[in-house]
């Protein structure tokens, strides 16, 4: 069994409202630790106020493959934009 | 802090009519400016040679703490050893997030570390020179930090994007580094004749080695073509030693001290100064491991990882413990 630790992806929830975002990895023998050391490697500057880490191997991602089928059926659905709709402006705001 | 003498993988640049489908449209990629990523296909001397340069600068980062941990516990106030460690310890963060977005190229942690301890990859030549003064650490602060940043700036638009997204989170954190160095060298060039002549000295040890940083003169340089089409390379050798020189000499007149180059000159033609090369045979006998510290870095890199292996063995089994325990209980 190889001895190097797990990987560990980080996501940090910044100052402003947002929702967590991928900052980063590093490696962590557990959870508990992974949380200590991404405090120590992401946030030495107040860049966060909640952090999440997830084991890498825990992640499912999508291939490059993957991409064509995936998001080219949006290409054509312009009509989920708002601006596809023409509303005169007398109509008031909206 | 990053990475010289980077052998490019391959023969060179191939001509369109040479290259597979999958090759066109790898370099119509980059060309258009787009992200390659960790799953993408690319080609495997493009793969080799991101993982021989950002392992090399990962381990520039590392080794890079060893010259300033020097004077962590010799700083003359206790702010100024706050700083200090503070600088340190994002030199060790810098290493973390490059080591990170190295391992997405399919190297694994270990394997960059035993070839750094076994010598098999290198660090910046900088870090082989000893730091025999305070003046020193504004001195390295000021001039090897600043080298960095020259190039790191334009590699955050590197066409590999977890390098990209590494040179952004550095190159935020790397100007408190450059500006802490000067405001020692500030604090220490207006101080006693001894202070300033510690700040002189610091600058005259530190000056040509700084100019090694961005490595040999392009007629030297191997195989630079392919890495800059590749995006993984933004500028020449030379055009960033230039822009150092330029920028730092009138830095050198602000603090009262004298470039350590009796030959520098300013030269309104092309808008820069003309300066003396370092001396590239001590650069090359340098980095063949026969620097002033060589062997010291090295021990001391191979040190910690053998005096940590029972840490991280112990941390291991603890959490494998733990998780079994866990799972019986489920």
């Amino acid at each position: 069994m190889s001895n190097e630790w797990p990987l560990w992806e980080v996501f940090i929830r910044g100052q402003h409202g947002m929702s967590h975002r991928h900052v980063g990895s590093l490696h962590a023998a557990d959870a508990e630790s992974a949380m200590m050391n991404a405090r120590d490697v992401y946030t030495r500057r107040n860049e966060g106020v909640s952090i999440w880490v997830v084991e890498a191997a825990h992640i499912a991602a999508s291939a490059p493959g993957d991409k064509g089928p995936l998001f080219e059926p949006a290409n054509s659905k312009v009509y989920r934009h708002p601006t596809f709709f023409d509303i005169p402006d007398d109509a008031g705001a909206m | 802090m990053y990475a010289q003498m980077v052998k490019t993988a391959g023969t060179g640049v191939k001509k369109p009519k040479d290259m597979t489908a999958e090759e066109k449209a790898f370099q119509a990629k980059i060309d258009r400016n787009e992200k390659i990523e960790p799953k993408d296909w690319m080609p495997d001397d493009y793969r080799a040679t991101l993982i021989r340069q950002i392992g090399q600068h990962a381990h520039s980062e590392i080794v890079g703490q060893l010259p300033e941990g020097n004077w962590l516990t010799r700083a003359p106030t206790l702010e100024r050893k706050a700083i200090l460690l503070a600088k340190v310890q994002d030199e060790a963060g810098h290493g973390l997030y490059l080591y990170s977005a190295c391992e997405t190229l399919g190297v694994s942690r270990d394997e960059l570390t035993e070839m750094l301890l076994n010598g098999k990859m290198k660090y910046s030549s900088i870090f082989n020179y000893p730091t025999l003064n305070w003046a020193d650490m504004g001195a390295v602060g000021w001039l090897v930090d600043g080298a960095a940043i020259m190039n790191q700036v334009p590699l955050q638009r590197t066409s590999y994007g977890p390098y990209s997204r590494a040179m952004v989170r550095i190159c935020k954190e790397e100007s408190f580094h450059q500006r802490q160095g000067y405001a020692i060298m500030m604090k220490m060039a207006a101080g006693t004749a001894d202070q300033k002549r510690m700040a002189q000295d610091a600058l005259d040890r530190l000056w040509f080695p700084s100019l090694m940083m961005f490595g040999p003169s392009n007629k030297e340089s191997v195989h630079s073509e392919q890495s800059m089409a590749w995006r993984i390379k933004i500028n020449t050798n030379d055009e960033l030693r230039q822009k150092f020189v330029d920028q730092t000499v009138p830095q050198i007149e602000f603090l009262g001290l004298t470039c350590p180059d009796k030959d520098i000159k300013w030269n309104e033609e092309k808008g820069g100064y003309d300066y003396t090369d370092p001396d590239w045979s001590e650069f090359f006998a340098v980095l063949k491991g026969n620097g002033p510290c060589n062997k010291d870095r090295l021990a001391a890199r191979n040190a910690a990882w053998k005096n940590g292996a029972w840490v991280r063995d112990a941390m291991l089994a603890h959490a494998r413990k733990k998780a079994a325990r866990k799972a019986v209980a489920a």
